[in-house]
């Protein structure tokens, strides 16, 4: 059964306890921070922050409030990730998370270049770097334990279970509550569906959500070219044998006439 | 044959600059493998490609493409009157990968892995067929220079047996080079919605591989024009074999304007053109300035047909391929990617570096081996006299 985080942001007080939690399960150090506009910290995901509450400052008329984006990797249903790395380094796993092998990887980022997220992340300041992302936990889940983030949420904005019935939930919650919520269960379509999902009642694109995104597997896209290779290899090269003992015959033809 | 019996190099100040220029690029490249990419480069988390992938590799690939479309009009389709530029093509052109390989190398992060994609099949990745792509056609580039290797040397059974390799090496030589070039174009596909309209299409390993192609001839003629001043070479008498040549550039820099339209119509893209934002104005002046405009000038027979006409046209095309990677992975992309990059001291001395150290083994080659149209020639014309003397002197031929 394929696993899923559910984040509703209506229920998000800005505690970042989750954050803490990540950085505190995956032994991630410090890192000096900056200053940023809307009091976010750190400013941005990077190789020791796996997961970022986003804080977003949102004026309606003379309304002004707060609302929280907690963000990590999607672990998306077919990762872009997954079909960029030439060595098979990042993998999609049955249960949901998409994990990293470490050793495999050679570095060359087009993982990075690849995720429609921006979500993995290169550990800049080391001599040999390695790639570095939220995994949802893998290793609590094998041990039978929901990702450190969703225990320590003490309002239940964030939790932990089965995809399909988070889906299932979020779309009752939305039924439930009219007017309360967007209708719309980011995560349920975008780029083929995603393992995380996110319930808002203010329009995603206000919270940084990139909404003018495919709904189509990015994989599908590269494969839809990337399978004709070997024929075009296997026919081109038929095409050029038979163009060269051609010509060649030609040529000496024209050669023994005594050009 | 006789001025080359011993391996000669002259130095010349410009080539004491080129040597500095290398040596300086050396240390760069050591630090950089020692210290890390972060420590080196301005990469970031926004921008994990910058000028080594974005100049060194997409453009440097295409740059040398030069070599399999030549290969495949004078060797596949033996059409011989060409036959006077095709080692010149070869030469530039393996160079040009090698020093992609190099390019490559130092960009990956962790390099001592760098084997790990021919044994783990990440076969889902562009990047998979990219990589396995160049480094066989940098082999099988290296394998057609063993003819001329052991020319050199003289050593006639290793060069009977190239010989015997080359048609096999002319083949998969074009094969691989028309896959890569193309793929270097779907590596872009991956970032729908992302890469600015005018260049994201799913047709892009088609523009890649049209663009490699077109500016084969323009390259050819630009590097010919140049070894011409270099060496004192009468560059007139290679002007109706190149600009019978550049037929094939224009009629594809035809090409790939009309299939640009059709793409944008069909993919109803138009209004990213005209919208006036910077990524539309850059994409204008790459079609005006560098697809058009050189076809135009090419179409005039006064500038055609005229020396300093041809090698401009040719230096537009060029630089048109250089703009045109350098708006896919830079200008297409940053909107999408945020943040900002520009590349670090190190980043450009390192490309700076490979490049002066291309020159360099060009130099060398050329002053060294059978590369020009005049040298081969002398060449065959001593072969000939060494068989009638070995006749009339009663002996069998030495050389067939
Ligand atoms: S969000 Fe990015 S890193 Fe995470 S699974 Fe999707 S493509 Fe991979
Ligand atoms: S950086 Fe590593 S994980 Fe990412 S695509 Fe390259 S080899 Fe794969």
């Amino acid at each position: 059964m394929s696993k899923g985080m559910l984040i509703d942001i209506t229920k998000c007080i800005g505690c970042r306890a989750c954050q803490t939690a990540c950085k505190q399960w995956n032994d991630l150090p410090a890192v000096s921070t900056s200053f940023s506009n809307d009091w976010s910290n750190p400013p941005e995901l990077n190789a020791y922050n796996w997961t970022r509450v986003g804080f977003h400052l949102l004026e309606d008329g003379d309304q002004v409030q707060w609302r929280f984006a907690k963000r990590q990797c999607m672990h998306c249903n077919e990762p872009a990730c997954e079909s960029a790395c030439f060595v098979h380094a990042f993998v999609k796993t049955p249960e949901g998370p998409v994990v990293y092998k470490e050793n495999l990887c050679v570095g060359c980022r087009y993982c990075m270049l690849a995720c429609p997220f921006q979500v993995p992340k290169y550990e800049w300041d080391k001599a040999f770097p390695l790639v570095r992302k939220c995994r949802m936990c893998y290793d609590r889940l094998q041990e039978g334990m929901e990702p450190a983030c969703t225990t320590a949420c003490p309002t239940g904005a964030n939790i932990f279970g089965d995809r399909e019935e988070l889906l299932a939930e979020a779309k009752r919650r939305i039924k439930n509550n009219p007017g309360k919520y967007i209708d719309h269960v980011y995560g349920e379509k975008e780029v083929g569906g995603t393992s995380v999902l996110y319930l808002s009642d203010v329009p995603f694109e206000k919270l940084g959500f990139r909404t003018d995104i495919t709904t189509k597997g990015i994989p599908q896209y590269t494969w839809s070219v990337l399978k004709w290779t070997p024929h075009i290899a296997i026919g081109w090269t038929a095409i050029l044998t038979a163009l060269y003992m051609y010509t060649k015959r030609r040529a000496d033809v024209e050669e023994e006439d005594g050009h | 044959m006789d001025q080359y019996t011993r391996w000669t190099f002259r130095m010349t100040p410009y080539r004491v600059v080129l040597i500095a220029l290398t040596l300086l690029m050396v240390g760069v490249a050591t630090y950089r493998l020692l210290f890390g990419l972060g420590a080196a480069t301005n990469l970031n988390d926004e921008w994990p490609w910058g000028l080594w992938i974005g100049f060194d590799v997409l453009t440097g690939v295409a740059l040398a493409g030069g070599g399999f479309s030549t290969c495949f009009i004078i060797h596949i389709l033996h059409k011989k009157k060409y036959h006077s530029i095709a080692r010149a093509a070869l030469l530039t052109s393996l160079i040009g990968y090698l020093l992609v390989m190099g390019g490559l190398f130092f960009d990956i992060g962790r390099w001592y892995n760098f084997w790990r994609p021919f044994f783990y099949w990440g076969h889902h990745s562009v990047l998979f067929e990219v990589f396995w792509c160049v480094s066989l056609y940098t082999t099988v580039q290296v394998l057609e220079f063993g003819h001329i290797l052991f020319e050199r040397i003289k050593s006639e059974p290793l060069k009977k047996l190239f010989d015997w390799m080359l048609p096999g090496l002319f083949i998969i030589g074009v094969m691989l080079p028309t896959l890569h070039q193309s793929s270097l174009g779907s590596l872009y596909i991956i970032t729908v919605d992302r890469l600015y309209p005018t260049w994201w299409s799913m047709i892009i390993p088609v523009f890649f591989l049209t663009s490699a192609v077109f500016v084969g001839p323009a390259m050819v003629t630009f590097e010919g024009w140049l070894a011409s001043k270099a060496y004192g070479r009468n560059f007139q008498a290679e002007m109706p074999v190149l600009t019978s040549l550049w037929k094939v550039t224009a009629w594809l820099l035809a090409f790939y304007f009309v299939l640009k339209c059709i793409d944008l119509t069909y993919r109803d893209a138009w209004g990213y053109v005209f919208n006036g934002s910077f990524e539309a104005n850059m994409f204008l002046v790459e079609i005006l300035g560098f697809i058009l405009l050189p076809l135009v000038l090419f179409l005039i027979p006064s500038v055609r047909n005229s020396v300093g006409g041809l090698v401009t046209t040719s230096i537009l095309v060029v630089v048109g391929v250089v703009f045109n990677r350098m708006n896919v992975v830079f200008t297409g992309m940053a909107d999408a990617a945020g943040g900002h990059y520009f590349p670090s001291w190190m980043e450009w001395s390192l490309t700076i570096g490979l490049i002066s150290a291309g020159i360099l083994v060009y130099c060398f080659v050329v002053e060294n081996f059978n590369i020009f149209h005049e040298d081969q020639e002398a060449y065959k014309a001593k072969l000939k006299k060494e068989k009638a003397r070995a006749v009339a002197d009663g002996g069998a031929p030495v050389q067939a």
